[in-house]
């Protein structure tokens, strides 16, 4: 499917429901990895908003990216819990390697086995240095 | 084990945690071994993950070179019967009383272990008399603020407009909590049984959980509930939505801000959401844990529930016990088990098997306590005496390598990335902190910049600051956040700073407290 098209099923499958921004927003990030320009205007029109309106929301939430983002994601837990289990440690090793794209999330709810970190929508545990390296090298 | 192959069943919980410790691979090989394998909720013994029942008796954490061990019965993993663990004896468990023992998305397990008799006792007996019921129990709001939720209730269902709303507040950021999560992914009938119960009791039609992005396995168990629970809670509706990484969507107004598709910025109270609150609509807005709490109270009556528990705080808290701690998990019991007990009987101290040197409670925006203040029992009040929250009831347990001006920093760094931004002594002060505090750190000062040198400028110092003059400013800018700010990201971003100062003073370039007593 075209982009144009997609979007027009994503807004179509929202159409009429209450406050349906973020929604629409996490689906349009799902189906094309990041809410373009391109995007923003066709939910703009769609629901009624200015651009700018559509663009503060998505500016305001960490979750949603502007320019797509071509290298694997990992999401590492830096939180306090994750901090008292050795997280920095892992994260200093993680910054020489631009393979990957860490990024930093804040609690991924396991906080008495980390340090923990998530990679799409699977989750890993008591990681070691030996198995970040195991799932980095997995995803370069 | 005598009867090995086929006749063997064997549980295994599917929640988040068992799969991240890798709970699917240790469940195929039980399957590849010609077991029946049932997935369950987890019994919250985060350490003993991935945890196998086989008739009653636990056997973890395992891996799947234990399997044939654990059949052959020679494993040295086993625990004995599960529900006789001390952790598991010693709890007092309401709201996980089905923890480990069902599958989280069976209808007839919910059933079968006392599910929906909460919502059948509400309906027959009225939503005043329901509200009253919850009042008995004395049942404060378990999101952090500890506000009577038969109070916020009754102001609701006393609201003329219509429609009205339940808004399930699983938005769970605090680092060191997961009690929302493991009753979204295990238990996730009882959520929305409560939900139906708040709806009728102040006649609400809609409800929605708003649940954190960070959760997709809590996502995805709530939407298939959802659909499976509509013919018990019919006419009422429940329609799950997701976060989008913004910590402060966990206040509430920030949140409905958030649901209506807005930018999750904080609203000024009042209006109160109970009055106008989603879409402008009478809306109640509780924690996970408040909601869920209501079936029991329901089915075995507020009094029951209120018979639990330490002066103004009725009944249990499901208490996580997180971070660097042998023995980390879900522990339920009634409020007024002190601190202590919590981190070193219940916990067993530190994982890495050294002194444990503090323990931050209630998430990134709660007090670090010394050892000095494990007397302390758990709850609100007494949290509150000792200049520290219990806000959703999570403990983080650092050991005696943590520099305690790193913690001070990271809270401040922390309130920086997750302002929404709308009040100065937030958005501004928390970076403005952290550069204090980098200063503190280098233990270097600084001298008057070129502002404070202007003859025009006459209320600050021209003479060069020092380390004292640089905690006197994180302390005056603490004061500031505390009483400027809109919402508790901003006013309770102090607790954790301050306290790692005042507590930990030797860590910012201070001669100890304990130092100067000993001399
Ligand atoms: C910055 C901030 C974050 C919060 N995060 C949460 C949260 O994740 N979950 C929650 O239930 N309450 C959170 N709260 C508290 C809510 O504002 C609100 O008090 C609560 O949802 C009310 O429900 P309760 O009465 O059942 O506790 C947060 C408050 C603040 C100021
Ligand atoms: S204190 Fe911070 S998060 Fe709260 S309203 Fe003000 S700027 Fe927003
Ligand atoms: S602090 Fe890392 S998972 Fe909670």
């Amino acid at each position: 499917m075209t982009e144009p098209a997609e979007l027009d099923r994503i807004l179509a499958a929202h159409a009429g429901r209450e406050g349906s921004l973020l929604p629409i927003l996490h689906d349009v990030q799902a189906v094309f990895g990041h809410v373009s320009e391109a995007a923003e205007r066709a939910i703009a029109h769609a629901l009624n908003l200015s651009r700018a309106e559509v663009h503060g929301v998505v500016s305001f939430y960490h979750d949603f990216r502007t320019a797509p983002e071509p290298r694997p994601v990992v999401k590492l837990c830096r939180a306090e819990s994750c901090q008292a289990r050795g997280v920095e440690a892992l994260a200093a090793r993680l910054r020489a390697d631009g393979l990957v794209k860490v990024e930093t999330v804040y609690c991924l709810g396991l906080c008495s086995v980390g340090p923990n970190a998530m990679v799409g929508d699977t989750l890993h545990a008591r990681l070691t240095p030996e198995k970040l390296d195991v799932l980095v090298g997995g995803l370069a | 084990m005598k009867d090995v192959g086929m006749s063997t069943t064997v549980r295994i919980s599917d929640d988040a945690l068992a799969l991240a410790c890798g709970a699917d691979a240790v469940a195929a090989a039980f399957e590849a071994a010609g077991c029946t394998v049932e997935r369950v909720s987890s019994w919250g013994m985060h350490w003993l993950e991935p945890l196998a029942e086989i008739d009653g008796a636990g056997f973890g954490p395992l891996d799947v070179a234990d399997v044939p061990a654990v059949l052959a019965g020679t494993s040295d993993k086993g625990i004995g019967p599960i529900a006789d663990h001390p952790f598991i004896a010693s709890q007092q468990r309401f709201t996980f009383a089905r923890a480990g023992k069902t599958r989280p998305l069976s209808l007839e397990d919910y059933a079968a272990h006392g599910g929906w008799a909460g919502l059948a006792r509400s309906r027959e007996m009225g939503p005043e008399a329901t509200i009253a019921e919850v009042m008995a129990s004395g049942l404060r709001g378990r999101g952090g603020a500890g506000f009577p939720a038969a109070i916020k209730w009754t102001t609701v269902a006393k609201a003329p407009a219509t429609p009205k709303y339940i808004v399930c507040n699983a938005d769970e950021g605090d680092s060191g909590t997961f009690a929302d999560r493991m009753v979204m992914e295990g238990d996730p009938f009882m959520l929305i049984e409560g939900m139906a119960i708040a709806a009728h009791a102040v006649g609400a039609a809609k409800g929605y959980v708003y649940i954190r992005s960070e959760y997709p396995h809590a996502i995805a168990k709530m939407q298939a509930a959802a659909q499976a629970a509509r013919p018990h809670i019919a006419p009422f509706e429940v329609e799950v939505r997701v976060g989008a990484g913004a910590y402060v969507c966990g206040e509430e107004t920030s949140l409905l801000n958030s649901l209506e598709g807005k930018r999750g910025e904080v609203r000024a109270k009042p209006p109160l959401p109970a009055l106008e609150g989603l879409f402008g609509q009478p809306t109640v807005v509780n924690n996970v844990l408040t909601l869920a709490a209501v079936p029991w109270i329901m089915a075995n009556g507020g009094a029951a529930y209120a018979d639990v528990g330490f002066g103004r705080s009725k009944g249990t808290m499901p208490i996580q016990i997180a971070g660097n701690v042998k023995y980390g998990g879900l522990y339920e019991v009634g409020f007024g088990i002190t601190l202590g007990e919590l981190v070193e009987v219940v916990g067993g101290g530190t994982a890495s098997g050294r002194p444990v040197r503090a323990v931050q409670v209630g998430g990134p925006l709660g007090a670090y306590h010394p050892p000095a203040d494990f007397h302390l029992p758990f709850d609100y009040e007494s949290f509150a005496a000792a200049d520290g929250l219990i806000g959703h009831a999570g403990l983080t347990v650092f050991d005696d390598s943590v520099d305690m001006s790193a913690q001070a920093r990271f809270a401040m760094q922390f309130c920086a990335a997750e302002s929404c931004g709308k009040c100065t002594p937030c958005r501004l002060g928390s970076t403005r902190g952290v550069e204090v505090i980098d200063r503190i750190r280098a233990r270097q000062g600084r001298s008057a910049d070129a502002v404070e040198s202007l003859p025009q400028i006459h209320n600050a110092k021209k003479r060069a600051r020092g380390l004292a003059d640089e905690i006197a400013l994180l302390e005056d800018l603490c004061e500031t956040m505390k009483f400027g700010s809109l919402c508790a990201l901003g006013g309770f971003t102090p607790y954790p700073v301050l306290s790692a100062l005042r507590r930990f003073p030797e860590d910012f370039g201070a001669v100890s407290a304990d130092a100067e007593a000993a001399e």
